[in-house]
Formats: C-alpha cells, sequence, structure tokens
C-alpha cells in the first residue's frame, strides 16, 4: 500500500495540486489520516466546548462569589450563600478512602492473577472481574444501603471504634452512612478497574523479564516485586488514576450512603456530601438563577479538580520513570 | 434489515402527517414529579376521551418546569411552590396559576419501643428540625404523649436531600410556625438544614428513617400510605393533633379557600378549621394567559374544564386530596383568563 503511494508520489510532481491530492485519497493513507484527525479534534472540541459552557453559565455565580466560592463552607439556597468548601472535602475524602482501600486489594488480585493464578483461573477470574466494572452504579448504590450500612452501623463502625476511636478520624456518632461507608462502596466500585487493568499491564512483561530474575537466583516473589512490578509501574498507576477519576465522578452510589449533609467533619462516620452528588440532587428543582448558576459552576470545579489531579498523576508517572525501573 | 427500518420510518413519517392533517393537537408540558401518577392518569383518560389532544408530560421538577415554561419549551408547566413575585416579574408573558390537586406531608419515625402514634405539637416539629430539641423525652414531646415511654436517645433528623415540592411543604409549615426557622433556613424546594441526614426521595427518607434507631423524617403522604408506612399526628392552628388523611387534608384547603387570592397563590399550612390537616399544599399548574395558537388554546382550557370537574373522580383512587368545591368555582371563572 505504502510503496505504491510513494511511487505515485513520485511520477506526480507535488505541486500540481487537486489531482495529487485526489490520487494522494485513493491510495487511503490520507483518508485514515484525516478521518482519525478529524476524530481527534472532535475530542478537544467537545472538552473546550465544554469548558466554555460552564465558564459561562457559571457566570453569575462566579462574578458574585469569585474566589471565596472555594473556602465558604455554607450551602444556602434560600439566602443565595453558596460555597464549594464541603463538596470539595466530600470528593476528596470519599475518593481517597476508596483508594486507601482499593489500590492495596487491587494490585494484590491482580498479582495473583497475572503471576501465581493458573491460566485457566485467572481467565475465568477475570472475566468475572470484567463484568463487575459494568454494573450500574445504582446496584452498588442498593448494596450499599441493604448490606454495608446496617454492617457500618451495627457491626464494623463499632468495631473500629473500639480500636480507633481515640482518634478524631473515627469519633462522633455512627450513623451508618458518612464519609467512610461511601468510600467502602466507592472502593467496591473501582477495585474492579485496577484489577483487570493492572492485570492486563502484568502480563505484557516479557518472560525474559522473569526468567533472567529466576537465573539470577531471586525466589517468585522477589522476581515479582523487584522486577515485574516496577516494570509495569506505569500502567499500574495508570490503573489507578482511571479509578479515581471514577471514584471522584460517581454519583448515584454515593449520594445513596453519604449522608447528603453539607459539612466539614474530621471524623469519617459523620455524613458529608460530594460535588456530583449535590449537583445531581438540587439541579432539577434549582429555580433561582444565582443557586442554578451555582451549581454549574459546582461542575467546574469538579471538572477543575479531575483536570489537576491528572496533570499531578502525568508529573508522578513521568518522575517515576525518570527515577529507573523500566527502561525507555 | 434497513429495508425494515425504512419501512418504519415512512410509517411513523406517515402516521405523523395523518395526525398532523386530522388537527390532533399535541401539547408539551413538563414539572413537578410528586402529582405525575394523578397527572398522567387525567392525560391518559382525557386522551382517551378526547384523541385529538395529546399532552406529553415530563415530570421533571418544578423548578425546570418554570425554566421550560419561561424558555417557551413547553406549552404548559407544572410546580409544587408557586412562583415568587420575582419569577412572575422575570417571565417574558404573564403567567396564571391553576391549583390541580393536594398533597401533604407526615412525620415518621422509628423509636425502639414505642409502636403508638405519636403526638407532634408545632413547636417539637420546630425545635426537632431547628436542632434544639435533641432528645426523644425532651418535655415538649412527653408532655404532648402522656403515657408513653419515649427514650432518652439523640434524635436522629432525616430530610430530603434532593429539590422537592415535598420538602417546600414541610418548611413552609415550619416557617408559619416557628419565626427562628424563618429567619434562619426559610422555605423552600432545598433549604440549609441546621441538622440531619439526607435521604434521596421519599424511599431514601423512609428507608433511612426505618433503618436507623431513633431517626425521624418528612415523607408524602400519598408515599406513607400506599407502603404501609405508619406516621404520626400534628397539632393544627386550633391546638388539635390530627392525623392526615384526605379529609383532613381538603378541610384544610376549605379553611383556606375563603381568603383564595385571585392569582390562586396560596399556601394552606397551617390552615384554619378544627379538623384541618396543617401540613398540606396545592400543586398548580403554570398557564400562559395568552396562547397564540388557537387550537393549543382550546386544547389547554378543554382539559382545564374537563380536570376541574370529571379529572378530581380519580385523585381518592391515586390517594390525592380533592380539590374543595368553592376553589373549583373559582378556578373555573379564572380559565376565561387564558386568551
Amino acid at each position: 500500500m505504502s510503496a505504491t503511494a510513494t511511487t505515485i508520489a513520485h511520477e506526480v510532481p507535488p505541486n500540481t495540486g487537486l489531482r495529487a491530492f485526489v490520487r494522494k485519497l485513493r491510495s487511503g493513507d490520507e483518508i485514515a489520516h484525516l478521518i482519525t484527525l478529524v476524530f481527534a479534534a472532535g475530542i478537544l472540541l467537545i472538552t473546550s466546548l465544554l469548558v466554555c459552557e460552564l465558564w459561562r453559565t457559571s457566570y453569575l455565580s462566579r462574578t458574585k462569589f469569585g474566589w471565596m466560592f472555594f473556602w465558604t463552607r455554607t450551602w444556602d439556597p434560600i439566602f443565595d450563600n453558596f460555597g464549594a468548601a464541603p463538596f470539595i472535602y466530600g470528593t476528596l475524602v470519599t475518593s481517597a478512602v476508596a483508594l486507601v482501600i482499593a489500590v492495596p486489594l487491587g494490585l494484590a488480585s491482580a498479582i495473583f492473577l497475572s503471576e501465581l493464578a493458573p491460566r485457566k483461573v485467572s481467565d475465568i477470574i477475570s472475566f468475572l472481574i470484567d463484568l463487575l466494572a459494568a454494573v450500574p452504579s445504582v446496584i452498588y448504590g442498593l448494596l450499599g444501603i441493604f448490606i454495608v450500612v446496617p454492617l457500618m452501623r451495627t457491626t464494623l463502625g463499632p468495631a473500629i471504634k473500639s480500636v480507633l476511636g481515640f482518634t478524631p478520624l473515627f469519633s462522633g456518632p455512627n450513623y451508618g452512612v458518612g464519609f467512610l461507608t461511601a468510600g467502602i462502596v466507592l472502593a467496591i466500585m473501582v477495585v474492579p478497574f485496577i484489577i483487570s487493568v493492572s492485570r492486563e499491564v502484568l502480563l505484557t512483561v516479557p518472560r525474559e523479564q522473569r526468567e533472567a530474575a529466576l537465573a539470577l537466583g531471586a525466589t517468585r516473589w522477589e522476581s515479582t516485586w523487584q522486577v515485574v512490578v516496577p516494570w509495569a509501574r506505569t500502567g499500574i498507576m495508570g490503573s489507578i488514576f482511571l479509578a479515581l477519576a471514577r471514584a471522584l465522578g460517581e454519583t448515584m452510589a454515593v449520594t445513596m450512603v453519604i449522608g447528603n449533609d453539607p459539612k466539614i467533619t474530621a471524623s469519617l462516620f459523620a455524613p458529608g456530601y460530594t460535588i456530583a452528588s449535590v449537583i445531581a440532587n438540587e439541579f432539577t428543582e434549582a429555580t433561582g438563577d444565582l443557586y442554578l448558576s451555582a451549581l454549574i459552576e459546582l461542575g467546574l470545579v469538579l471538572f477543575l479538580m479531575t483536570f489537576i489531579l491528572n496533570g499531578l498523576a502525568r508529573i508522578l508517572i513521568v518522575a517515576t520513570e525518570r527515577g529507573g525501573g523500566r527502561p525507555a | 434489515m434497513k429495508k425494515t427500518l425504512l419501512v418504519v420510518w415512512l410509517l411513523l413519517g406517515a402516521a405523523a402527517l395523518v395526525a398532523a392533517q386530522s388537527g390532533t393537537v399535541l401539547l408539551n408540558a413538563a414539572g413537578a414529579t410528586f402529582p405525575y401518577p394523578i397527572y398522567s392518569k387525567w392525560f391518559d383518560v382525557y386522551h382517551t376521551a378526547h384523541p385529538n389532544t395529546q399532552i406529553n408530560y415530563q415530570s421533571i421538577g418544578s423548578g425546570g418546569g418554570i425554566r421550560q415554561l419561561q424558555a417557551g419549551t413547553v406549552d404548559f408547566g407544572a410546580s409544587d411552590g408557586p412562583m415568587s413575585d420575582e419569577q412572575l416579574a422575570q417571565s417574558k408573558f404573564k403567567i396564571l396559576h391553576f391549583p390541580t390537586v393536594l398533597g401533604a406531608d407526615v412525620p415518621s419515625y422509628n423509636i425502639a419501643g414505642v409502636s403508638g402514634e405519636l403526638n407532634f405539637t408545632q413547636k417539637a416539629l420546630a425545635g426537632i428540625f431547628l436542632g434544639t430539641i435533641t432528645k426523644w423525652n425532651d418535655p415538649e414531646l412527653t408532655k404532648a404523649n402522656p403515657g408513653v415511654n419515649l427514650p432518652s436517645a439523640d434524635i436522629v433528623v432525616v430530610h430530603r436531600s434532593d429539590g422537592s415540592g415535598t420538602t417546600y411543604i414541610w418548611t413552609d409549615f415550619l416557617s408559619k410556625v416557628s419565626d427562628e426557622w424563618k429567619n434562619k433556613v426559610g422555605k423552600g424546594t432545598s433549604v440549609n438544614w441546621p441538622v440531619g441526614l439526607g435521604g434521596k426521595g421519599n424511599e431514601g427518607v423512609s428507608g433511612l428513617v426505618k433503618q436507623t434507631p431513633n431517626a425521624i423524617g418528612y415523607i408524602e403522604l400519598v408515599y406513607a400510605t400506599q407502603n404501609g408506612i405508619a406516621f404520626g399526628k400534628v397539632q393544627n392552628a386550633a391546638g388539635k393533633f390530627i392525623k392526615a388523611d384526605l379529609a383532613g387534608v381538603t378541610a384544610a384547603a376549605a379553611g383556606a379557600a375563603k381568603n383564595m387570592p385571585d392569582d390562586f397563590r396560596v399556601s394552606i399550612t397551617n390552615a384554619p378549621g378544627a379538623t384541618s390537616y396543617p401540613i398540606a399544599s396545592f400543586t398548580w399548574l403554570l398557564i400562559p394567559a395568552h396562547i397564540e395558537d388557537a387550537a393549543k388554546r382550546d386544547a389547554i382550557k378543554g382539559f382545564l374544564k374537563w380536570m376541574l370537574t370529571e379529572g378530581q373522580e380519580y385523585n381518592e383512587g391515586l390517594t390525592y386530596a380533592q380539590l374543595p368545591k368553592a376553589v373549583v368555582e373559582k378556578e373555573l371563572k379564572a380559565i376565561s383568563l387564558v386568551q
């Protein structure tokens, strides 16, 4: 294909315009180039349109509250006083709790599935895990309400409290709903992403790497932990950030178990609120212009947070690659 | 495959064409979710009786209904709270309110060892939701419930997390009975709650109340009766404790009907009358006062007339309270304002 394309290009002088262009089109390469370019530009266009629209429609709220929007702790639709602080806090805390639980769980499962389990078992389990990733979030929300919340109130919560109750993180009344419950439900939701992507990445590590490590006298575990995992580090990080992105934006399941109370409390047992939840809850009934504008600005804040966290992730990946591990 | 698809599209197109030619009026409406069950029943029955009027109703919430009506994307809207003076002033055209059915909120609770119906004074409800009454054995509660052994447990307050007409009615009532509530919190479809957990929808609130020991929350009367959820009595303006039912709600509306303003924007919470249930409200259709398209205008006026007369008979089957006669008569006169 490309060979014919170059011979044609040689026969015709490059500046004969339209005819040359049409011939190039016939060869296929140009068309493929054009189509992919248009689609790639489409993604950029959608993203920038989204930001523009959020920026435009949040005008009222941006001009009224300015930077104070980020620090204000009140959310009062009646007296038109809006601040994003409790929602930003809730979004970050629930996502952090989710990652603290999901990363070790997901990574360990991925290592087991790729390195230790027989291939057949690994394939079956992976298939089931991929199914988990496709379960709608409202189902996880119901699971949260009917299983995690009662468990948290009657068993898990009191158990944690009896051990760690002296720290501010686990003090105060335990209603069953709150940051910790939301974090646990989120962890269950994002763990399939971490396992699935990490396993694929671990499987792509060349066999020579493992064999070399074993030949040097490493045990199986040493070869896995010191050679295979560092080799796959970038991909594993990628899976974690995919999980983080999902956790930040999750709406339905979180709103069902977080208690929906816009307060900043140190205790993980306390009810909280996230950005995505408040938008989903209040958007339909937001009658005032400023109220609606403030909700849209919250959307802009969420976009900004995802943007910053993704940027940090990129920096982290670049930094770890420079620090050694996998050769370029 | 492609051919069948083409045929289907052609048929649909032809059907639409025929419909347009035979004078079918298609009306689009959007708004409140609370009256959606009765509205969809009405629109369906009305369409069967009047095949050339078809009403398509999207229950997207009162706020969305008002916005879409103002933007002119729907023919009429629906709202659980009346539009404010400010909202009416912002609209480019005049909008009329027509009360359709009545709804009410009830307090539901879950206290270990208490199975009977509790009496709630107005002060007690305001205090609980303000966070000033924190224990179930507070004197304000024990005084109204002699013989009931209320525990000294902390009260867990549950409210709606999503914006809703249910919250509007509840906060409207609390604003009327407590100055502190009026000045600190106010009334609206979403408010800045002083205390409590938020549940999404009636099912979210009743779920949290059922699961959490010593919890109290408010839910719609319709939802409570349909799901067999127990609830307490509330003290009305006359000082009587009333258990919510459709008759009590209609009584409240009748009590308020005497002073009904001409634009029907009236709150009937804490209405006078010994049998009136105090936490009730109308829900409204929002109709533009001037409708250019004569066919649409006649269709809307025809529907309003039917809704106020025959339509009301469907209410109780779906556990909505009927409008009082005085209100219906006043509304029938007001239909002529739509031009």
